[in-house]
């Protein structure tokens, strides 16, 4: 693993709201090109980890180094231009925004106004059920319409880092299947890199190449995610089952 | 208000205070509260009898504000009801008094009863106007209520002029006052005997709000002001308690205008205008919101400034059309930063600044 | 009858000004969720600006247009200078900082302008215009609904076509996302201000001409007015702000009109309750908490 192949270093991460700390001195690296999973149990940090990746939560001590430069006193709104994109918990879709104004607000940052407009065709044709509800309200749309919106959503800023909460909240098996099989497709043909947090632990390991296991604030294990998925014990230890 | 504002510690009873008086008087609210007032009104009536006429004019201004700011600070404080009314609440009692003095006056009726007779009346009066408003807020919130409010502000000054036949309009009425009673002396001042009837009332006022605050019925208004919703559960009747906030408030305030109007010996919209409201609510925020005491300095406060503005406008000379431009206006604007400052910076106001001066103290104490 | 067409006209002349006023507020409310109880106060202030410009000048469209940008550097100036630093946990906060500004306002106004009423031109004739023999509307009244006309046409163009109508609604509505999808959440709320306050100047700059006068308090009958007329429309609808200022211009021109001047701002408070108690939804709007 050489430098230049990670795009994000976080070393001794504590963060938190108010005076206790909900993250305890993290470190993660993760490499350009390759979807990492977060696991853990419900409250273990997960969702905190990720909005303190994107300036939501001001960490309180450590260092966060995206694409080779440390991330600190950068606003939040800058985030998306250095291609960092955040799907945050609940999906973050605007109620009440039409579907074609919650996707054009994804790529309004952009200077290459041609490209924009491409990339939201590009994601028109990726989600075909997005297309026929243009017009429609955020509000009036399913779960799984919802989930689509808020990936295509942050797909219109074409970013390198993706963090993604719990996409599969509420979702479908099947649909599931569907979006895990789109992050495959996205790391393998233009190099995307997804931090990945999950509750559906077998679905994230089916897509993840390595993965952390969260409990408490801290990461208990980091490992490749083939390991994870086949080694019984590790897996019962950390996951339960 | 923000958690800052009225923090629990308000409610409880200053150790000071108790530690000042006797175990034996501790355990009875209404005893202790009491003594206090009796103390109070020894050592205000030694100060009567020290200061000159103008200061003893001011001092009965304060009392009069008094009212209106203590009635403001349980409403605002403790029950979390926003009035930006309270001036025209004022105006009702001022009005009312000032109809029932000339009424009395016109009959030949004199004596010590007409006083305590008519103010009464302003008091029941402004009840009333209070408990229509509180019926209307009981079922409004944050906004919405000081936007009724404010209304009730700009329409109670506009309704003399509609009723011009009663109120005289601009003009106002002049109020019909007996001088003080014979049985004090010929030449007794006049403003020392305004001193005492007001801070008889100011002390009336605060004896029974702080009775009330201390009483089951206060922790019923600061729960609702915390959380309706758990009032609610715990079987207290939200809009009931808000109307019963609103009613002791506006009286407070009736009783405040009532006085106001015996003092100045008129009343006009005029002096009761918008501003007043303002000058009320922004009086009660920098003394501090979170208990009675801060009525106290938000009441002074009221008195002070504007002296203190006027006193400083002479320092400096100015063509005299300046000064009075300055001389109006300088006060509002020294009100409205503080109150700005204070809401931002020290949303405790006066009395939090020093309940919190005073616990560090405390805290050094047992060092040394 | 002839009274009854006059007060009708007059009313919508000065429901066009009030809508303006109101949609103003509801700008605000929309953007943060605050009743900008100094929004009387900050038109107020651009009106005066526009004044001195005027007199200066002797240009009544140079004031004019020194009023309203004068009312978006205040209303910038206010949000970020004031209205950001309010604990926004409690309505009451807000609500009692605003009205400090308006203390501070109308003190400074008085200090620097005195506190009598100074006269106010207007562009055009305020002379009735007769259709046969019934006095209608005057030139300035038809300059106002001009005016009006062209500032909601403008603002719903922003708002539904442009991108940075896009961005403020996202901002209000979904703050955080907004920041996450690199929206400049807090320079939309700057804007936000602004655009309401120099609507506010607007309506400050045709409405004053037509009462007493410049006076610090001039607009403190129109606010609680215009507040009214938004909370008719339902306080979080722009087409309701507008319908609720036309219609509160209209009673009050009929009470000022059959009853006399004195007894509006009684009839502005009675209407205010009747329709907070009776529909408190408002008018317009289905979901809207009053309870906020
Ligand atoms: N806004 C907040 N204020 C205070 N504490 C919070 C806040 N958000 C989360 N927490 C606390 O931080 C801890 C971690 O929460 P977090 O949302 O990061 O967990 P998570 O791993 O995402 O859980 P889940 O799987 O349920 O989404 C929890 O104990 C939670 O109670
Ligand atoms: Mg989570």
């Amino acid at each position: 693993m050489t430098a230049d192949d990670v795009i994000l270093q976080v070393r001794g991460l504590t963060a938190g709201y108010g005076a206790a700390p909900v993250l305890q001195e993290v470190d993660l690296t993760v490499r350009a090109g390759t979807i990492a999973a977060v696991l853990g149990a419900n409250g273990a940090g997960k969702t905190t980890l990720l909005r303190t990746l994107s300036g939501l939560v001001r960490p309180s001590g450590g260092e966060i180094v995206y694409g080779g430069q440390p991330l600190r006193d950068v606003p939040v709104e800058q985030l998306v231009r250095r291609g960092m994109a955040h799907v945050p918990e609940g999906r973050g879709v605007v109620a009440e925004l039409t579907v074609d104004e919650n996707l054009r607000l994804g790529g309004l940052w952009r200077r290459d106004r041609e490209d924009a407009g491409k990339a939201l065709a590009e994601v028109y044709e990726l989600f075909e059920p997005l297309a026929q509800r243009r017009r429609s309200a955020g509000h009036q749309l399913s779960g799984g319409e919802r989930q689509m919106l808020a990936l295509g959503r942050a797909l219109v800023a074409r970013p390198k880092l993706l963090l993604l909460d719990e996409p599969s909240l509420g979702l479908a098996p099947r649909v599931i299947a569907q979006i895990m099989a789109l992050l495959r497709h996205l790391r393998d043909s233009t190099g995307l890199t997804v931090l990945l947090v999950e509750q559906n632990v077998r679905s994230a390991l089916s897509v993840a190449d390595e993965a952390v296991v969260m409990s408490l604030g801290r990461i208990v294990t980091a490992t490749s995610a083939d390991r994870l998925r086949d080694d019984e014990e590790l897996r019962h230890a950390y996951l339960g089952f | 208000m923000s958690e800052q504002t009225v923090s629990p510690a308000a409610a409880a009873p200053a150790p000071r205070r108790a530690g000042l008086l006797p175990g034996l008087f501790g355990r009875s609210t209404l005893l202790r509260h009491l003594i206090l007032a009796v103390l109070a009104g020894v050592l205000l009536f030694l100060l009567t009898q020290q200061l000159d006429p103008f200061r003893n004019f001011q001092l009965a201004t304060v009392a009069a504000y008094l009212c209106a700011t203590a009635g403001l600070t349980l409403l605002v404080g403790m029950n979390g009801q926003l009035s930006l009314g309270h001036g025209a609440l004022m105006a009702v009692g001022a009005y009312t008094v000032a109809l029932a003095q000339n009424a009395l006056a016109e009959r030949g009726i004199t004596g010590n009863q007409v006083l305590p007779l008519s103010l009464a009346l302003g008091v029941l009066v402004t009840m009333v106007a209070g408990a229509v408003i509180g019926l209307a807020a009981a079922r409004l919130r944050g906004p919405y209520l000081a936007g009724v409010t404010l209304a009730v502000a700009v329409a109670v000054p506009a309704a003399t002029v509609t009723f011009d036949e009663t109120f005289n309009s601009e003009q106002g009425l002049s109020v019909a006052v007996e001088p003080p009673p014979l049985s004090l002396g010929l030449y007794f001042p006049n403003e020392r005997w305004q001193a005492w009837v007001a801070l008889t009332g100011a002390l009336l006022t605060m004896l029974l709000l702080a009775n009330l605050v201390r009483s089951r019925v206060g922790r019923n208004l600061r729960a609702v002001r915390d959380d309706e919703v758990a009032a609610r559960l715990a079987g207290i009747h939200v809009g009931r308690t808000q109307v019963l906030a609103f009613v002791v408030s506006a009286a407070s305030a009736g009783l405040g205008g009532g006085l106001m109007a015996l003092l100045a010996q008129s009343v006009s919209p005029g002096a009761f205008s918008l501003t007043l409201s303002l000058f009320l609510l922004m009086a009660v925020v920098i003394g501090g919101l979170g208990s009675l005491s801060g009525a106290v300095w938000g009441a002074l406060l009221l008195v002070a400034l504007p002296d203190l503005t006027h006193d400083s406008a002479q320092w400096v000379s100015l063509s005299p059309a300046v000064a009075q431009r300055l001389e109006g206006n300088l006060p509002l604007a020294v009100f409205g930063l503080t109150l700005i400052v204070v809401m931002i910076a020290a949303p405790g106001g006066v009395q939090g600044l020093l309940r919190r001066i005073g616990a560090r103290v405390r805290r050094r104490a047992p060092a040394r | 009858m002839d009274r009854f067409v006059f007060l009708t006209f007059d009313g919508l002349s000065k429901g066009a000004v009030l809508a303006a006023f109101a949609l103003a507020l509801v700008l605000i409310w929309r953007a943060a969720r605050i009743v900008n109880f100094a929004q009387g106060a900050m038109a107020v202030a651009a009106a005066y600006a526009g004044y001195s410009v005027t007199t200066a000048t002797g240009s009544y469209w140079l004031g004019f247009g020194a009023a309203l940008v004068g009312g978006l550097l205040i209303g910038m100036v206010v949000e970020r200078a004031v209205m950001r630093f309010v604990d926004h946990s409690s309505p009451l906060s807000e609500v009692i900082v605003a009205l400090g500004l308006v203390l501070v306002m109308q003190a400074v106004l008085g200090m620097v302008y005195g506190n009598e009423f100074l006269p106010a031109g207007t562009p055009f004739s305020r002379n009735a215009l007769s259709v046969g023999e019934v006095p209608l509307l005057s030139r300035y009244d038809l300059f106002v609904f001009g005016a009006v006309l062209l500032v909601l046409l403008g603002l719903a163009l922003l708002f539904t076509r442009t991108s940075v109508g896009l961005r403020m609604r996202a901002s209000a509505f979904a703050p955080e996302v907004s920041r996450l999808l690199g929206v400049n959440v807090g320079g939309m709320l700057t804007l936000g201000w602004a655009l309401a306050s120099a609507v506010g100047a607007l309506a400050a700059m045709l409405v004053i001409p037509t009462e007493l006068g410049l006076h610090p308090h001039a607009m403190d009958l129109v606010f609680v007015s215009a507040f009214t007329a938004a909370v008719v429309g339902g306080l979080d609808s722009p087409p309701g702000a507008v319908v609720g200022g036309l219609t509160v211009g209209l009673i009050l021109s009929y009470v000022s009109g059959y009853l006399g001047s004195d007894v509006t701002p009684m009839a502005v408070l009675v209407l205010l309750l009747a329709v907070l108690l009776v529909r408190p939804g408002g008018l317009f709007s289905s979901t809207v908490a009053r309870q906020a």
